[in-house]
C-alpha cells in the first residue's frame, strides 16, 4: 500500500508541476489543484497508513491512528480550496483586462506568425 | 499577564470584523475606527515591548492545552520588536492612505488592512510551525487582495505572478512540515529543536532536505535568490501604502529563517547545527549583487525602492549567514532600520510620482515641479539612509554586521559584496537624485501639480524613526545584542516554551 500511495502522490506532483510551468492560467490552476491534492495525501500519509484503527487513545486500546495529520490535513484542504477560488477569479480578471490567458499578457511570437 | 500574548492577534482580528461592518455608517467611521485600532496597536505593542524588556517574555498556550500537544504563542524579545515595528509601519502607511484617500476607491481597504496586520502578527507570535503555514496563509491572502487593489493591467500581471508563485511556495512549505512531522512527530518549534537533538543517525539526511525545503520556501517569501523575480514587479505596481506595508513582509521570510532555522538546527542541533548558514550566507550575496544591479538599471523610482528592498533582505542574509551572535544583533538592527526607512522611501516615492503629474516616478529629464527643493532635501536624507551612509541608521547597521562578519568566515567575501554593492546604489540612487532633481528642462512650463504637505508627513515621521535609530543606537544595540544571545540560546528556548512554569526567568 506505501508503494501505491507513494506512486500516486508522485504522479499528481509531477503532473502538477507539469502543469504549473505552462504558461496559461488554466492549466496552471489545474497545476495548482493537482499538487494541492498531492500534498494533501501527503500529509495525510505522514502519520503512517494505519488500517481500521481508532485515531483516539482509549482504555485498552494500544494500536492507533496519529489524528493529528487529518487535523492538519483538514485546515489544508480548507485553504488550498480558498485559495483555488481566488486564483480562479484572479485568472478571469487577468483574461479579462490583458485580452488572452497568457500569464505574461501577451501572445508568443512565434505562434503569432505561424498563424499568419 | 497571562492573556497578553495573544492581544496583539485578536485586537486586528476583531478591528477587522469592527470595521466591516462599520461599513453601513460611512466610509469616515471606517477611516476612524481604522485609525484607532492601528494607534492601540502601537500602544499595545509599546507596552508589550516595555513588558519584555522588564520581566521578560511569555508564553500563551492556546486552550490551556500543554505545551508540546496544543499551540503555543510565544512573545519574546524577537517577536516583540518585530510587533511592535509592524505596527508602527502600518500606522504610517495608513496614514498616507487617509490622506491620499487611496482608500476610498475600495471601501474593504481598512478591513484588508487589518487581515493583513492579524496575520503578520501571528507569524510573529506564533510557536508551531504548522500554525506559521496558516498565519503565512491569511497574510498572503491579505496581501493578494491589497497587491490587486485598485486597477491596471500591470498590477494584475504582477499579481497573478505573485499569487501562483506563492501558492506554489504554500504547497512546498506542506511537503516540508509533512516531513518534519513524519521524522520528528511533533510541530512546536520548541520540541522539534529537542526531537532535532536526539535524531537517529538514519534520519539525518530526510530531516536536512526537509529544512532546506523549508529555507525554500522562507526564502521564497524573503525574496531570496533565485526566487526573487515576483518582488520587484509585485511591490513597483502596487499602490504606495500597500507597497509600504510590503516592506515588512519580506522580513517575515527573514524572521521565519531566525526563528525556525535558528532554533531547530540551532546549537543543539548536532550533526544538523547551523547547516542551513553556508546557503543562506551564499545565497544573500548573489541576492546582493543583483539587487545592487537591478537599482543600477532601474528606470522608475518605485522599481528602484523595491530593488533597494531586495538589497536590504540581501543583507539581512548575510548577517543570518555569518552565523555569529553580533552579525546577527546587526542584522536586528538593520533589520528595524530597513523596514522604517524603506516603508518611508516608497510614500516619498508615490508622493513625487503624484508631484510629477505624466512624468510620474520615471527617471527622466522632467520641467520643474512643485516643492522641489522640500522633497529633494526629503529624498536626500532617505537615500542617505538607504545606501547606508552616516549619519543616518542604515550605517550603523551596516557597520554591526560587518564588525561581526570579522569574526566568521568568508570574511573577505562579505566585504568585498556589501561595500561594493553600498556603492553601486550610492551611485544608482545619485544618478536618480540629480536627473529628478537636478537635470530639469526649462524648454516646457513648469509642471503645475501640488499636492498637499501633509502627505509628506508619514514618510517624515518614518524618517524620524531612523534618527531616533541612531540617537539611542546604543540602548538599542544592548537590546539586540540580549535578543541574539538569546536566539543563540537554543536550549533556553526549549525549557522557556516546554516548561512555562520558567515564565519570567
Amino acid at each position: 500500500m506505501e508503494i501505491l500511495i507513494a506512486l500516486i502522490i508522485a504522479t499528481l506532483a509531477g503532473a502538477g508541476i507539469f502543469l504549473t510551468l505552462k504558461a496559461r492560467t488554466y492549466p496552471i490552476v489545474l497545476g495548482l489543484t493537482l499538487l494541492a491534492y498531492a500534498v494533501n495525501l501527503f500529509l495525510f500519509s505522514m502519520g503512517r497508513l494505519q488500517v481500521n484503527m481508532p485515531p483516539v487513545l482509549r482504555e485498552g486500546v494500544s494500536a492507533y491512528t496519529d489524528p493529528l495529520p487529518q487535523a492538519l490535513v483538514l485546515t489544508a484542504i480548507v485553504i488550498s480550496f480558498g485559495m483555488t477560488a481566488f486564483v480562479v477569479v484572479l485568472a478571469l480578471r487577468a483574461r479579462h483586462e490583458l485580452g488572452n490567458d497568457h500569464v505574461d499578457g501577451v501572445e508568443i511570437m512565434h505562434k503569432a506568425g505561424e498563424n499568419q | 499577564m497571562t492573556h497578553v500574548a495573544i492581544l496583539p492577534i485578536l485586537l486586528p482580528l476583531f478591528g477587522a470584523v469592527m470595521v466591516l461592518f462599520a461599513k453601513v455608517m460611512s466610509h469616515k467611521t471606517q477611516q476612524a475606527l481604522s485609525f484607532a485600532l492601528t494607534t492601540l496597536l502601537v500602544f499595545l505593542n509599546i507596552w508589550l515591548f516595555y513588558t519584555v524588556l522588564t520581566k521578560g517574555g511569555a508564553t500563551y498556550q492556546l486552550g490551556n492545552w500543554e505545551a508540546p500537544f496544543g499551540i503555543s504563542l510565544v512573545l519574546d524579545g524577537l517577536s516583540v520588536t518585530m510587533l511592535l515595528l509592524t505596527s508602527v509601519l502600518a500606522l504610517a502607511s495608513l496614514w498616507y492612505a487617509v490622506i491620499t484617500k487611496i482608500d476610498g476607491a475600495n471601501v474593504h481597504f481598512h478591513v484588508l488592512f487589518q487581515m493583513q496586520l492579524f496575520g503578520i502578527n501571528g507569524a510573529f507570535l506564533t510557536g508551531d510551525v504548522f500554525n506559521l503555514f496558516v498565519f503565512f496563509e491569511i497574510l498572503l491572502i491579505a496581501s493578494y487582495s491589497l497587491l490587486l487593489y485598485g486597477h491596471g493591467r500591470e498590477r494584475t500581471k504582477a499579481g497573478l505572478h505573485y499569487v501562483v508563485i506563492n501558492l506554489v511556495g504554500s504547497t512546498l512549505f506542506l511537503f516540508a512540515i509533512g516531513t518534519l512531522y513524519g521524522i520528528l512527530g511533533t510541530l512546536n518549534i520548541a520540541d522539534m529543536a529537542l526531537q532535532v537533538s536526539k535524531l537517529h543517525p538514519d534520519n539525518v539526511n530526510v530531516v536536512a532536505a526537509a529544512g532546506l525545503m523549508l529555507l525554500v520556501v522562507f526564502g521564497l517569501k524573503a525574496a531570496m535568490f533565485p526566487l526573487y523575480f515576483w518582488l520587484p514587479g509585485a511591490y513597483a505596481r502596487t499602490s504606495a501604502p500597500v507597497a509600504a506595508l510590503f516592506a515588512i513582509m519580506t522580513k517575515v521570510g527573514v524572521y521565519s529563517i531566525i526563528r525556525v532555522h535558528g532554533t531547530v538546527f540551532g546549537t543543539e542541533a548536532g550533526y544538523l547545527s547551523f547547516f542551513h548558514a553556508p546557503w543562506v550566507l551564499f545565497l544573500g550575496i548573489l541576492t546582493l549583487v543583483l539587487a545592487a544591479f537591478g537599482t543600477m538599471s532601474a528606470k522608475a523610482l518605485k522599481e528602484q525602492v523595491a530593488y533597494l528592498v531586495l538589497g536590504s533582505v540581501a543583507t539581512l542574509l548575510i548577517a543570518i549567514g555569518i552565523n555569529t551572535p553580533q552579525a546577527l544583533s546587526g542584522g536586528l538592527y538593520y533589520m528595524v532600520h530597513s523596514t522604517v526607512v524603506a516603508g518611508g522611501f516608497f510614500l516619498l516615492a508615490d508622493t513625487l510620482a503624484s508631484l510629477r503629474g505624466k512624468y510620474s516616478d520615471s527617471i527622466e529629464k522632467t520641467p520643474p515641479f512643485g516643492r522641489m527643493i522640500f522633497s529633494g532635501s526629503v529624498f536626500f536624507a532617505f537615500a542617505v539612509a538607504m545606501a547606508g551612509m552616516p549619519p543616518l541608521s542604515g550605517f550603523f547597521g551596516k557597520m554591526m554586521i560587518l564588525s561581526g562578519a570579522l569574526e566568521g568566515e568568508h570574511v573577505g567575501l562579505v566585504y568585498t559584496t556589501v561595500l561594493v554593492a553600498g556603492l553601486f546604489v550610492i551611485i544608482a540612487l545619485t544618478r536618480t537624485g540629480s536627473q529628478i532633481f537636478y537635470d530639469t528642462s526649462t524648454d516646457e512650463p513648469f509642471l503645475k501639480e501640488q499636492v498637499r504637505f501633509s502627505q509628506f508627513y508619514p514618510a517624515l515621521s518614518l524618517l524620524l524613526i531612523s534618527a531616533c535609530l541612531v540617537l539611542f543606537a546604543n540602548p538599542i544595540s544592548t537590546f539586540t545584542d540580549q535578543v541574539a544571545a538569546m536566539l543563540y540560546d537554543t536550549k533556553g528556548y526549549m525549557d522557556f516554551v516546554l516548561h512555562p512554569t520558567m515564565e519570567g526567568r
